[in-house]
């Protein structure tokens, strides 16, 4: 907008002058913004403006930024239409957006919800004519790599229905941000290096380079992915007007499958039923059905090889112990040690729990250990590498392991070490306090009895006076369960 | 592109397209990091049209047809006669990425035949999903069909890079299953659908990912002898029970080399189309899959009407509709009126007392609608009543039938 379009002051009461309101071509949204904020606030009715476009077609030239007016209070769904009916090429957009905004501010603020309204219903479908052109551009724009040069570079040329390659370049920067595009369009280009978004002149569709090394393979993707039983071209058409082909190579196969469809299709239904092919491979049939790990070393070698489903870990920590073991002791997770050597309970909360079993009787050696998600997780704090409990999904993605494991070693007796070895062995969150003691797993119920007790990290986390104490019912809870076990092992 | 993988992209992607799903919706929105490449837009986008109308949105394919199962209705059966092809795993990625980079598509949807073992398979297709997370930083959508025989903790691994993860039913019943797909096993794929619907709820509520765009299925139509409203009664319990996002209805297609067992006969798409009308009604619309089951004559769809129109000629009683006053849940069961035109109609009449030209701006199938409505200046005297409102009201004949 220049000097020219200045208004002049409010008239009083006299008739209202007429307003030639002169904008650049294309979508300008901001010359629009500034001059319905001055009609506004001159009180300027629309039956009084007249908008029209600039001459001279600069659509990329500087033009002096109008001095900026008080923004205008609009109903939300007014400023959120605004933008998206801008770009429509219409030339009465202008005018009837001006009408929407004057009719929101003078006594109609819930226009837009009026949908039914003739000016509302328009707008509407001057905001979808948009949309769709918006989204037919993002679907069937199609880039050509430049050959030479250095890094991948790429060329697309497009023709939308409406002024929006502003609008539309936006979705490109942020799906193809590592990548050097340009986009030529009748109106101007859109250019992005891989940081910056410029835009420029027109172009041709003589500026794409003829041909890409990938078309032919999207050509036969297109053709192969047809299916001639179910020839529908008033479908396609409806959602891949014509006017879009002559830019999207793939179409040039139209034609061609249209023609060769009821043939193709005639002779699939006619042909007799071949004789089946004469391969019944019975071996790999039989090998297939037995692919189940068949030992706990199988077992193993497909945990140690998975790798983690939850990130950082250094490397799974399988259980360790004797396949047949009485007891089974299931903990949490590795930490930060057992992570380093691959060995479960062997830092401070392992050590606990060797001297609480000895005390109790329990030979370490003879028993089985293992934990219910068999990778370390952490934040890293500094240097520090801080355990983190998992969550009950993660529990669930390593259950199936835990579960076919305790199969193979299957033991009279397993122990519950905490509320994650709960969780994994029952699918439910138990409070400790309330179930500590002989449980039964219901799922495992017809396989081995269960007992639940605290992780003895628990304990390493007691203030001292409370540790005593704790550490004592440990190995109350430990004695009982060597106890059960040896009865059960009888 | 090099002619080998030409030839090998023929062979799978034929074998790939009797899969209806192509969507690459749902996933939230997200874009690669700096090295990367990739977006997710929510609804997803249809990159091209084929002449059968579908939408190429994904890039589909097989990873290898050969195939150890022997189902009837597939062509890559074990015993079928079709050409076989294998691409590793750096082949499906370097043509993803390729794909994509030009903009012809906005991911993967692989699937595959059984080749050594489910497990085997299954480890394949994940190397892929990840190698294209991971060693590419691919942030497009990727959907990945889960093989229900291979074991749990393969399908705990692939949500970690799906964004969506489905589990063909196949068939909708056990009889069906053991008929024509003797390899597959009801319980397994039930077991495997009941996993990754927990697992996708547990992850949502830990604001971690896993298949997050969620999972579906596909059922064929027509092979078997299954009624619609075992299908659409089958599909409730699926959204229910297990929390699908879509069913997919297949209608049963002839293909190359069709096996002895099935008749081979023109695919019913009407039906089809129906059946997904029905699908529609139960998710958007708020009918029960007894309410569809009502309309319906036999159990199977009308293929003249579509199953809300039905409804309604069948429920006369609760008819004409007031567009001013009846509630929400009594509009979306007035033929004509989508989901959409009913939001605005409710919206609209706080402000206005709705005419018939109010409505006809607010829908596009007035004309259906209209016996059905009361505005402000009309009222469908005695039309609901009338015997011959079924034929007034049945579509011209559609272009769904094969010549």
């Amino acid at each position: 907008m220049g000097e020219r379009d200045l208004l002049p002051p409010p008239s009083a009461g006299e008739g209202i002058a007429a307003h030639t309101i002169l904008l650049r071509p294309g979508a300008d949204l901001t010359g629009f913004r500034d001059a319905a904020r001055r009609l506004v606030a001159h009180g300027v009715p629309p039956g009084a403006v007249t908008w029209g476009i600039e001459s001279a077609p600069s659509l990329f030239g500087g033009g002096a930024a109008p001095a900026s007016e008080t923004p205008l209070v609009l109903p939300r769904a007014v400023a959120a239409l605004i933008p998206g009916v801008v770009p429509h090429r219409d030339p009465e957009r202008y005018g009837l957006l001006y009408t929407l905004i004057w009719r929101s501010l003078h006594g109609e603020r819930h226009l837009m919800e009026v949908a039914s309204d003739p000016l509302v219903h328009r707008l509407y479908r001057m905001s979808k004519a948009i949309g769709r052109d918006l989204h037919k551009m993002h679907a069937f724009l199609r880039f050509r790599r430049v050959e030479g040069g250095e890094g991948e570079r790429y060329v697309a040329w497009f023709e939308p229905d409406h002024h929006i390659l502003e609008a539309a370049a936006p979705f490109f920067v942020r799906r193809f941000a590592g990548m050097a595009w340009t986009i030529l369009t009748p109106e101007g280009r859109a250019v992005w290096d891989g940081t910056t978004l410029t835009y420029g002149p027109p172009g041709s569709r003589t500026d794409v380079p003829e041909g890409d090394g990938f078309e032919a393979g999207w050509q036969t993707y297109y053709e192969t992915t047809f299916n001639p039983a179910r020839v529908n071209p008033k479908a396609m058409k409806a959602e891949m007007p014509k006017k879009y082909w002559h830019n999207m190579p793939e179409t040039a196969s139209i034609p061609a499958l249209l023609r060769g469809a009821a043939d193709r299709t005639a002779q699939m239904i006619e042909r007799e039923p071949t004789v089946p092919a004469r391969r019944e491979p019975a071996r790999a049939v039989a090998a297939m059905a037995d692919q189940d790990p068949k030992t706990l070393a199988e077992l193993n070698a497909i945990i140690r090889r998975t790798e983690p489903l939850v990130p950082g870990a250094t490397q799974a920590v399988l259980g360790e112990g004797s396949v047949g073991a009485t007891l089974a002791f299931v903990g949490e997770q590795p930490g930060d040690q057992e992570d380093l050597k691959g060995r479960p309970f062997i830092g401070p909360a392992g050590q606990l729990l060797s001297r609480a079993m000895a005390e109790a009787g329990i030979d370490r050696e003879a028993s089985y250990l293992t934990n219910a998600v068999k990778h370390f997780k952490f934040t890293l704090r500094g240097k520090r590498r801080i355990h983190e409990k998992p969550t009950a999904g993660e529990v669930s993605h390593y259950r199936w392991w835990l579960d076919r494991e305790l199969e193979f070693v299957a033991p009279k007796l397993v122990v519950a070490l905490g509320a994650t070895a709960v969780l994994a062995l029952t699918g439910k969150s138990i409070p400790i306090t309330r179930a500590r003691g002989p449980f039964r797993f219901d799922r495992h119920d017809d396989r081995f009895q269960g007992f639940i007790t605290v992780h003895p990290s628990y304990l390493l986390r007691l203030p001292d006076e409370a540790k005593e104490e704790a550490y004592a019912a440990f190995v109350d809870d430990l004695k009982r369960i060597a106890a059960l076990g040896a009865e059960l092992a009888a | 592109m090099e002619e080998v993988l030409a030839k090998k992209l023929r062979i799978l992607a034929d074998a790939a397209k009797y899969d209806a799903s192509c969507s690459s919706s749902g996933a939230p929105k997200r874009a690669a990091g700096k090295d990367g490449i990739g977006s997710t837009t929510g609804a997803g986008i249809c990159h091209a049209y084929t002449p059968d109308g579908r939408c190429i949105s994904l890039l589909k394919i097989l990873l290898t047809n050969w195939c150890l199962f022997d189902c009837a209705y597939c062509v890559n059966r074990r015993s079928s006669n079709v050409p076989r092809a294998k691409f590793s795993v750096e082949e499906v990625v370097n043509l993803t990425l390729n794909f994509y980079k030009r903009n012809y598509i906005e991911g993967l949807f692989l699937s595959s035949g059984i080749i050594k073992s489910p497990d085997h398979t299954m480890e394949l297709m994940t190397r892929v999903a990840k190698s294209l997370r991971r060693d590419h930083g691919f942030a497009g959508y990727i959907h990945l069909k889960s093989i229900p025989e291979a074991s749990p903790w393969l399908i705990e691994e692939a949500g970690l890079y799906a964004d969506r993860l489905s589990i063909n039913v196949e068939l909708p019943t056990e009889a069906s299953l053991s008929r024509l797909a003797p390899e597959k096993d009801g319980a397994a794929i039930q077991g495997a659908m009941a996993q990754i619907g927990e697992r996708i709820i547990q992850a949502k509520a830990e604001k971690r990912r896993f298949a997050p765009a969620g999972h579906s299925t596909q059922v064929i139509v027509g092979a078997d002898d299954t009624t619609d409203a075992a299908l659409i009664s089958k599909s409730e319990l699926l959204y229910g029970s297990v929390g699908l996002k879509r069913v997919y209805y297949s209608a049963f297609s002839p293909i190359p080399d069709g096996s002895q067992i099935l008749p081979l006969k023109a695919p019913p798409l009407a039906r089809e189309h129906r059946l997904y009308q029905a699908d529609w009604l139960l998710r958007y619309y708020e009918f029960t899959a007894e309410e569809v089951a009502s309309a319906s004559e036999g159990g199977m769809l009308a293929l003249d009407i579509d199953p809300k129109l039905a409804w309604a000629l069948k429920n006369r009683d609760r008819f004409p509709v007031d567009v001013n006053k009846a509630d929400r849940e009594m509009l979306l069961r007035v033929p004509g009126l989508g989901a959409r035109a009913v939001d605005k109609i409710v919206k609209a009449r706080r402000h206005a007392t709705l005419r018939l030209d109010d409505v006809a701006r607010l829908t596009s199938s007035l004309k259906r609608a209209r016996p059905f409505l009361i505005a402000a200046d009309h009222r469908p005297v005695g039309l609901t009543d009338r015997v011959d409102l079924r034929a007034k009201l049945v579509e011209p004949a559609r272009q769904l039938s094969l010549f």
